[in-house]
């Protein structure tokens, strides 16, 4: 879409795109390209010299059990905040629209998570599930379980899926919420004319219309558990116990800042930026195909 | 729709308290927490109604932080996220709302160019290029200055887009009438757009001011001094090591403090809050 009226100044329209361009070059092109650049080298432990190196720092990465271990961990990981929030949320948004009773004061009250910075959702998460002084796992003591985060990987795994699913199921809430009220009346009233059930409804009519919102979701939800949820885990388990909550993204940071290799931890950036373009490219393609119907 | 099924009502709400309490549980207990004493809070089981150390608690940490972890005061770190989370709003909306302006009221060469050079930054969240962007910062001296913490941040693609779909929006006939007027594009702008994009200006400050309230990972590599620390990042150094060892009392009236102003916004500025995440995402 264009505009038929414009304005004409052979430096204004530089002038105004001048201020983003510059940031968008030094914070944004600039460290990107060094980020690929890195990728092909491999620095002595002095940071004194570098070498070219080529794929060597990929080839290693394709051949480390680690690095293969931590993407393992990631898809477990995303397949799991986003598969539970989205079926909770949905649960959630269609109860919501069926009260009309409070149906303000429960959307408030579901939606102020969003709020909260993962970083501190993993604090309060941390704080119930504590081995020792949690009230939760004081009650899962009371039921048996053996509950031990810094010890067993899978709790800690479900620690970390509980606190990022928690902070974005408001998200998700809200969309759907959204979504619905984007549905014909008309249609479900014939429905229910005909003696359609609230149930038989839902998946007849609501949830394949809702497959848009729903996989719009389904992409935001990967990218969030790929790379916001970096807080979370810095917060809590810090990736351990012995990498069994390793994302990719808290690898990046743990290997270039902790471990400085640099070469190592750029080469993993360049994956996670392929990783990135090719989830936009997929939703953006999706989006187009939702304009044309 | 009128439709009488009670029973279907009745579940609806039982899911609905059931969900509302679960989401609601951790921030009961956060609470709770914060106005206990350090001897109640490791008590197992800890008490689950609020005790009567509020206030001793939260000045506690607001003038001197924990005892055991870390010694900074919070009241430095709270003001630094309000000025971290403001210059994120307002400096993203402030350069992008000129440069959509400039994209689609103006023809002029390089418009493709600037317009897809900002279009693919929307792909890359700084997570992803942080080691190099820490050290462009670094070189560019920005270490531990509230432009270090802010200026790489404001990088983005996702407010020029809404501006850009806004004005798309905009009737062509007010420009039309500008012109004829004899307002040149600066007074359009300033007396026709920016009075125009008022809503979505509010709706976009919402989203932007809690996006930079919580960030973490770039204020936890940029700021080295106590004095420069967010609060999202001062909470985490609270926390000196095995469970019962921190101070948990103190660091849930911190956690209670970092939640509070961004909870606050989404919960009194609802209508303007979903507008904006809703839009930034179209």
């Amino acid at each position: 879409m264009e505009k038929r009226v414009v304005f004409s100044s052979p430096w204004l329209p530089y002038a105004l795109v001048a201020p983003q361009i510059a940031v968008t070059v030094v914070f944004f092109f600039w460290p990107a390209a060094q980020a690929v650049y890195y990728a092909f080298l491999v620095q002595d432990p002095f940071g004194q010299s570098s070498e070219f190196v080529w794929f060597q720092n990929f080839s290693e990465l394709l051949h480390s059990s680690n690095y293969l271990e931590s993407f393992k961990v990631t898809a477990l990981f995303s397949v799991l905040v986003a598969g539970t929030g989205i079926s909770v949320s949905l649960l959630l948004a269609v109860m919501a629209e069926r009260v009309v009773r409070g149906a303000l004061v429960y959307k408030t009250l579901l939606i102020w998570p969003y709020a909260v910075a993962p970083a501190v959702a993993g604090i309060l998460w941390a704080f119930l599930f504590a081995p020792s002084i949690g009230i939760v796992s004081y009650w899962l003591r009371l039921a048996g379980v053996d509950w031990n985060w810094h010890i067993k990987g899978d709790q800690a795994m479900l620690l970390v899926v509980v606190a990022a699913t928690w902070k974005q199921i408001s998200y998700n809430v809200l969309f759907f919420i959204a979504g619905l009220q984007s549905i014909p009346r008309s249609l479900l009233e014939a429905a229910a004319i005909d003696g359609a059930t609230p149930f038989r409804r839902f998946w007849t009519i609501v949830f394949p219309l809702l497959s848009p919102t729903t996989f719009f979701l389904l992409v935001i939800n990967i990218v969030y558990a790929f790379f916001d949820t970096f807080g979370v885990i810095d917060a809590t388990t810090q990736g351990g116990p012995a990498g069994a909550t390793q994302i990719l993204v808290y690898k990046v940071y743990n290997d270039g800042v902790k471990a400085a290799d640099l070469g190592g931890s750029a080469a993993q950036s360049v994956i996670l930026m392929i990783i990135v373009i090719s989830l936009t490219v997929v939703q953006f393609r999706f989006v187009e195909k939702k304009v044309q119907y | 729709m009128v439709e009488n099924r009670p029973w279907a009502d009745f579940t609806a709400h039982a899911i609905l308290l059931i969900g509302v309490a679960v989401i609601a549980f951790p921030l009961y207990v956060t609470f709770v927490a914060s106005t206990l004493a350090y001897d109640d809070v490791v008590t197992v089981p800890m008490r689950l109604t609020p005790g009567d150390q509020l206030v001793e608690n939260y000045s506690q940490v607001l003038k001197a932080g924990s005892a055991k972890g870390s010694h900074a005061a919070v009241l430095p770190m709270l003001i630094n996220s309000f000025f971290m989370a403001m210059g994120v709003a307002i400096g993203k909306i402030a350069i992008s709302i000129i440069s959509a302006f400039a994209i689609v009221y103006f023809r002029f060469p390089l418009r493709n160019f600037f317009f897809w050079m900002i279009f693919v930054t929307l792909m890359l969240p700084i997570e992803v290029r942080i080691i190099p962007t820490f050290k462009v910062a670094a070189d560019l001296h920005l270490l531990d200055s509230y432009a270090g913490l802010i200026l790489p941040l404001i990088a983005s693609a996702t407010a020029t887009f809404l501006f850009r779909q806004f004005y798309l929006t905009v009737p062509d006939e007010l420009a039309e009438a500008a012109r004829i007027d004899g307002a040149g594009p600066i007074r359009f702008f300033w007396d026709v757009l920016l009075p125009l994009s008022k809503t979505n200006i509010a709706a976009l400050f919402v989203i932007l001011f809690i996006l930079g309230w919580n960030q973490y990972l770039w204020p936890l590599l940029i700021t080295s001094e106590e004095s420069m620390y967010t609060v999202v990042i001062g909470i985490k150094r609270m926390i000196a090591g095995g469970d019962a060892t921190s101070e948990w009392n103190l660091i849930m009236a911190t956690a209670m403090l970092a939640l509070l102003p961004p909870a606050l916004v989404v919960v009194l500025m609802q209508k303007w809050f979903v507008k904006g995440l809703v839009e930034t995402e179209k």
